[in-house]
């Protein structure tokens, strides 16, 4: 066989494989973006129970909660990060990084401090590589994420938000994830979750109208302290969620590119082997022709 | 209040536990045990651990337990949120 050819079945071969492992990871991702989303769905009842009960103290009362009011000088912002933990997800974690990076020159600009807390593997290796230092990493169950990780990373959040900022507390908290828009379209977004900036859900009252008399218990003040943890926990959770549904989705549609990049490479080179091939036969004839001819010549 | 009865829906962080029609809802706040009927005031209350019993239209007794959540009362829509509940029975 000649060196070509050989060379030619050996690259088929590797497309092969390479395709057989791109395939079943689309098959594994395409089969986990439903749950995914059944998840995301499943979550929308409590997301919302709590964004209602939040925009009604915020609009209903007039307390001065150090969670919902403006500080007058922003120093120290907060990013959190919802990258992914593995690869091979296309532009998934870069989008998200690259919105990061982006919110962080808007913010320095206004200059504030920024600071970082990063969710996912890819997040950890892009920050480690370029020797920037992150506030907090979590690592490990992007793609299947649960409420506890939520939980503690709401914790984290608003224990450096209600610390001082001369003892390095932030003023502000950005997060940036990718939210799921649908199977071909995975947005990423920046939100600011403290202070509160949108409330929605509920319309903000007008001049006239007369407010609901909302009782609360104990009072305004601790039930505020009690809501605001648990409504950023779920709006992380949210973030969570939506950006584990991106990643499966976004995963899928790279490894699907890769399998069909496999079927063109095989096929090209299939054409190119065959063609090696031919060629060697014609040779292996004319050379035998050419033999012939100088035998008989030779007589 | 025309209507006589309550929305009551139940939900924990990761999907929606109970929801339906219900005549009274007793749940323990931080305060005390409360119960509400159709017409309550617009409320929020922080929940402290333990039960929650919904009576549904039809008689039907319902209890969940909630752990650490809030309770929402607003145009006879009852929302008990929590961070973990279940049914129990």
């Amino acid at each position: 066989m000649g060196a070509q050819l050989r060379v030619y079945r050996q690259k088929i071969r590797s497309a092969q494989t390479t395709k057989k492992i791109t395939r079943a990871m689309e098959l594994i991702s395409a089969s986990r973006i439903q749950k995914a989303q059944a998840r995301v769905a499943a979550a929308t009842p409590y997301a919302l129970a709590v964004t209602r009960a939040v925009s009604a103290v915020a609009t209903y009362t007039n307390v001065d909660h150090i969670l919902t009011t403006e500080p007058a000088k922003v120093e120290r912002a907060a990013i959190v990060i919802f990258a992914s933990d593995r690869g091979l997800a296309g532009a998934f974690s870069s989008n998200a990084l690259r919105e990061a990076e982006q919110l962080t020159e808007l913010l320095r600009e206004q200059g504030k401090d920024v600071v970082y807390f990063l969710v996912g593997r890819k997040a950890n290796a892009y920050f480690s590589f370029r020797n920037r230092a992150a506030e907090r990493v979590w690592m490990g169950g992007t793609d299947a994420p649960v409420f506890e990780t939520a939980k503690e990373i709401g914790e984290a959040i608003v224990e450096s938000f209600i610390r001082d900022a001369s003892e390095g507390g932030v003023d502000e908290i950005h997060i940036v994830y990718n939210r799921f828009v649908n199977m071909v379209t995975q947005v990423p977004e920046v939100v600011r979750v403290l202070p509160l900036e949108i409330v929605d859900g509920v319309e903000a009252p007008g001049e006239n109208d007369v407010l609901p008399l909302y009782e609360f218990e104990p009072d305004a003040d601790k039930v505020l302290d009690a809501l605001l943890p648990v409504y950023i926990e779920s709006r992380i959770y949210n973030a969570m969620l939506q950006s584990a549904a991106s990643e499966h989705a976004s995963r899928q549609r790279a490894m699907k590119s890769a399998s069909d990049n496999a079927d063109k490479l095989i096929r090209d080179y299939t054409r190119l082997a065959n063609n090696a091939r031919q060629s060697e036969i014609t040779q292996q004839i004319a050379e035998i022709v050419g033999g012939a001819d100088a035998l008989s010549s030779a007589k | 209040m025309a209507s006589s009865s309550l929305q009551v829906s139940v939900v924990s962080a990761d999907r929606e536990v109970f929801s339906g029609e219900a005549t009274m809802v007793v749940a323990k706040t931080v305060e005390g045990e409360i119960g509400i009927l159709p017409g309550h005031e617009p409320m929020l209350a922080i929940l402290a651990g333990g039960e929650v019993r919904v009576t549904g239209v039809d008689g039907v007794k319902v209890t969940a337990s909630a752990e650490g959540g809030f309770l929402s009362v607003e145009n006879n829509n009852v929302s008990i949120v929590a961070s973990a509940a279940e049914l129990i029975g």
